[in-house]
């Protein structure tokens, strides 16, 4: 049986991982190899890397990590952050990354995406959509949530999906930080719309959420950062608690 | 020994590559006939799309090599789907290796299947050590039907081959190269064939 993923998100800057509450204020919380083997040890499915620097030489840091990461590790990770071209992509994939997350560069042309689908394949393409309730209504967010856009979360995540996404990651802006849960009926709602697997992100604080965004929000994978980091939640536990709870999950 | 990857343009192998370092061995990639034909092992990768994968093997003349292979040949992903008959994917025919078609998977599922799933009903060599409590790594939206090759099966809707053996010729849907320690004992069984 295909089972739920786990998958602890590193915020990285400078090489360094980091993490941010409500993505604002920035916690360093280690060496990003030494994390993922460390996850990758306690069993978590996938990893989540994702480049919040703007730096000039971003590229060329980002590719050094992905292939110190791809040495490492033999789980498979994804990579984002600023991604914008084919060429980025490339040179991520090529050092060993094994998809990469694509967001504003998205909204901006949506077009991007069936490029990446036809030069890399679907699989390795993740369009990570950032979204907050404004009066009721999901809007699309850019830049790490601070800009609003009048794109309703829902048509997006069609669009993407017909365009030739793989995966859909999306972060609730209204959840992300708060560790009160995931935003389960947003996320069921994309489900039922589109045919792509989905990513919970932001909310995380206990085992229940958990619970709660693989039934109620029909997710198929969920994502989380300082609860993992700061050791609040141990993955082996949190998949022990599942299994219990009779979700299929890799132990 | 001297383990090939088979060079044809298709796909990130610098997993792979890592995988096999990690188990002290150095992968060469390579596309020339000789240097492939002489390998004790030669791994058969492949991320991307079927048609125009199969357009690069041709360019290079690997359609036709490949299948007089004699040593332990491993596709993995889209390599074993090429190794088979013929995929619904751009409506390409395959070298003909397994006697299986590739269809895609049905609609009600989400497509593509991305993540861990279980091994069921193994029966090769090349799951020593592994038991059906085994999860390997998959994102795929083509499958192999169940046939006379059928050497493991993983159920996604339906069950399907996640492994294929037809005499010195093995595949597997999943990624070993990211499968964790099954993945890496699965890629150690096959150095040991």
């Amino acid at each position: 049986m295909l089972t739920k993923r786990i998958i602890p998100c590193l915020d990285i800057k400078d090489g360094r991982t980091v993490k941010g509450v409500n993505f604002v204020n920035l916690r360093d919380a280690g060496d990003p190899v030494e994390l993922a083997r460390q996850y990758a040890e306690q069993n978590a499915d996938e990893l989540v890397f994702l480049d919040i620097s703007a730096t000039e030489q971003k590229r060329k840091t980002l590719a050094d990590l992905v292939r110190k990461v791809a040495q490492a590790i033999d789980i498979p990770f994804t990579v984002g952050g600023g991604i914008s071209s084919v060429e980025d992509v490339a040179i991520l994939l090529q050092n060993g990354a094994d998809k990469v997350s694509i967001n504003s560069a998205a909204v901006k042309r949506p077009e991007l995406i069936n490029e990446l689908a036809a030069q890399f394949g679907s699989q390795c393409i993740v369009v990570a959509m950032d979204a907050k309730q404004i009066d009721k209504q999901w809007k699309v967010h850019l830049v790490g949530g601070k800009i609003p856009t009048e794109i309703d979360l829902f048509d997006w995540a069609k669009e993407v999906a017909d365009r030739g996404a793989g995966e859909i990651l999306f972060t609730s802006m209204d959840h992300d930080g708060t560790k009160a849960g995931f935003a389960n009926e947003a996320l069921a709602r994309i489900s039922e719309e589109v045919n792509i697997p989905i990513i919970a992100s932001g909310g995380a604080g206990n085992t229940q959420h958990f619970i709660d965004t693989f039934t109620r929000g029909k997710a198929d994978a969920a994502l989380a950062a300082s609860i993992f980091h700061f050791g609040e939640i141990a993955v082996p536990d949190l998949k022990q608690e599942l299994k219990q709870q009779q979700i299929a999950v890799r132990i | 020994m001297k383990v090939v990857l088979v060079n044809y343009g298709a796909g990130n192998i610098k997993s792979l590559q890592f995988a096999l370092e990690r188990l002290g061995v150095d992968g060469i990639l390579s596309s020339d006939v000789a240097e492939i034909q002489e390998a004790d092992k030669v791994i058969f990768p492949g991320v991307g799309e079927a048609s125009s994968a199969m357009v690069k093997l041709k360019e290079s003349r690997l359609d036709l090599v490949i299948p007089k292979l004699k040593q332990p040949v491993l596709g993995i992903c889209l390599g074993m789907q090429l190794m088979c008959t013929h995929t619904e994917e751009g409506n390409t025919p395959g070298l003909g290796i397994f006697d299986v078609a590739v269809k895609r998977f049905d609609n009600n599922l989400k497509v593509p299947q991305m993540g861990w799933n279980t091994l069921e009903k193994i029966a090769s060599p090349l799951f020593i050590t592994l038991g059906s409590e085994t999860y390997m790594y998959s994102v795929h939206s083509y499958y192999a039907g169940l046939c006379k090759e059928t050497i493991a099966q993983t159920t996604y809707g339906i069950p399907y081959s996640c492994a294929l053996q037809k005499d010195n010729f093995y595949g597997v849907q999943f990624h070993p190269e990211k499968s964790s320690k099954a993945g890496s004992q699965l890629l150690s069984n096959f150095l040991a064939l």
